[in-house]
């Protein structure tokens, strides 16, 4: 599978530093957050990864190949679920496999067997604005993943989403991720949602942006839902406010 | 399941009211012609103009196939030529640039003004008409479906962009199906400029279409053969703004769900 390795990127825009010096890991199957305020820079680091902005210096490797600016590589889901209102749930999600070359309806038979996986049974024929808030996220995760099976990055994928919704996408994105075990690299300033997602956590902070912290979260997988509610949550919570704080 | 219904019905009751209110205005034109208060052969009697309409019917289907033919024409060359035009305004800024300014130009000369001239340089034939109402047409397509690439979503083009999309593709899978909603409203304008476009240069020349035919009946002051062809002529456009909406209902399905949820 995959390894992901960015090395010492920087990049400013109109002359303003936005991020300094950042190196990251993403090993096999790796859930990894980072964590940080917004607007401090995570969003172009993601860019930088998935190879849609050139860094000003520094490079990005994919299981030891450079892959700084090439885009096509990792998957990208942003907050926005970018469905595109005028296909079907299923050519939606079949349409990275259409971008690679795919004819329509072998994508569409390719996509099939994910929608149960996925818990979208049923909304193969509907279309976006027929979607809650929540199932049309499942579907931006199931093409993101489509895409790419090694690395994905994710942009704040749940945090439009009230917190009832996120609490259940939590649940069912943990559940998800047993089964297909996709190397992710996940952006958040949701404290609690980098504890309980993350195998380990990078802490974004200053101006520009550097990586301050790493932090591994020691608990197995899977974890139970009520795993927020513990003290051994907490004490990771405590740890990292007071590492934002310095 | 009851919403739609009753939307229906409000529907039906607001074409009522409509209804109503045409029949009324008809009765009154009737009333006026009946009691002489208007003189006959100034103003004909809505029954006089629905004899005429019939005694003239084959007459008016005749030269009703031939503006048909040039509205369609002329369409078809308009909206190619705003298709082609927006695309490549989008795809080049200084095409943009240096075209939009002339094409906005061209919608400021009045039809009536070239349509002799156009006559002069390319006879009394369908050529002048086809090339007048590509000159009216193209304008709203062209404006529409620009308006339409331009305004799509630059995330979801970056999306396509990390899935290594080229250009063509984000055309095809983004800008294009975006722009549709507005290539419809541009179209439905252009189809109604179509009919009028091939009235106007048929008065100003030529042997057949109902231009021809209302510059014929006015000269031999059939004022009854007059009301007929003006009331034919609205109701093709009318048909053809329908057609257009029967299209855009038949290429963009998902609009027609998304319309009901948001009310």
């Amino acid at each position: 599978m995959a390894e992901l390795k960015v090395e010492a990127v920087s990049k400013s825009f109109d002359g303003e530093k936005i991020i300094e010096n950042i190196s990251i890991e993403l090993h096999d199957h790796e859930l990894v957050s980072l964590l940080g305020i917004s607007g401090g820079g995570k969003t172009t680091l993601f860019n930088v990864i998935a190879g849609l902005s050139i860094p000003d210096s520094g490079a990005v490797y994919l299981n030891g190949e450079e892959i700084t600016g090439k885009p096509g590589q990792v998957s990208y889901m942003l907050q926005k679920d970018l469905l595109l209102p005028y296909r079907t749930i299923e050519d939606n999600v079949a349409l990275p496999l259409l971008i690679k070359g795919g004819k329509k309806r072998q994508a569409r038979e390719q996509v099939k067997p994910y929608f149960a996986e996925f818990g979208l049974e049923g909304t193969e024929k509907k279309y976006p604005h027929q979607l809650s808030g929540g199932m049309r996220q499942r579907a931006a995760l199931l093409r993101t993943y489509l895409f790419s099976k090694d690395v994905a990055l994710l942009d704040e994928p749940f945090s439009a989403l009230d917190t009832l919704t996120k609490g259940a996408m939590h649940d069912w994105y943990l559940e998800v991720m047993e089964q297909i075990r996709m190397s992710t690299l996940f952006i958040t300033h949701d404290i609690d949602e980098a504890i309980l997602l993350s195998d380990r956590i990078y802490l974004l902070g200053g101006r520009p942006g550097r990586i301050t912290d790493e932090i591994v979260i020691r608990k197995p997988k899977p974890r139970r839902k009520d795993f927020n509610l513990t003290e051994e949550f907490l004490a990771y919570k405590r740890e990292i406010l007071e590492k934002l704080e310095q | 399941m009851c919403l739609p219904l009753k939307r229906k019905l409000q529907n039906i009751t607001g074409n009522l009211w409509a209804g109503a209110a045409i029949a009324g205005l008809l009765v009154i034109w009737q009333l006026a012609t009946d009691l002489k208060l208007v003189e006959g052969y100034m103003l004909p009697s809505p029954v006089s103009v629905v004899k005429a309409f019939i005694a003239e019917f084959p007459l008016l289907m005749e030269n009703t196939a031939v503006t048909l033919g040039e509205a369609f024409l002329g369409l078809l060359f308009g909206v190619a030529l705003g298709f082609v035009m927006a695309v490549l305004m989008d795809r080049f800024e200084r095409v943009y640039q240096a075209f939009y300014p002339l094409m906005v130009l061209t919608q400021t000369i009045p039809a009536v003004a070239i349509a002799p001239l156009l006559v002069l340089w390319f006879g009394y034939e369908m050529a002048p008409k086809v090339i007048l109402i590509v000159i009216t047409t193209f304008f709203p397509i062209a404006v529409g479906l620009l308006d339409g690439f331009r305004s799509a979503d630059r995330d979801a083009v970056n999306l396509l962009r990390s899935m290594g999309a080229g250009r063509f593709q984000i055309f095809c899978y983004i800008k294009f199906p975006g722009a549709l909603g507005r290539f419809f409203s541009g179209l439905r304008i252009s189809a109604s400029y179509a009919v009028v476009g091939a009235v106007i240069s048929e008065w100003l020349g030529g042997f057949s279409g109902l231009g021809v035919y209302m510059t014929r009946v006015k000269k031999a002051y059939s004022f009854d053969k007059m009301f007929a062809v003006i009331f034919l002529i609205s109701a093709i456009s009318l048909v053809l703004m329908w057609g257009v909406d029967l299209l855009q209902k038949r290429c963009m399905p998902w609009e027609r769900g998304e319309k009901n949820d948001r009310k």
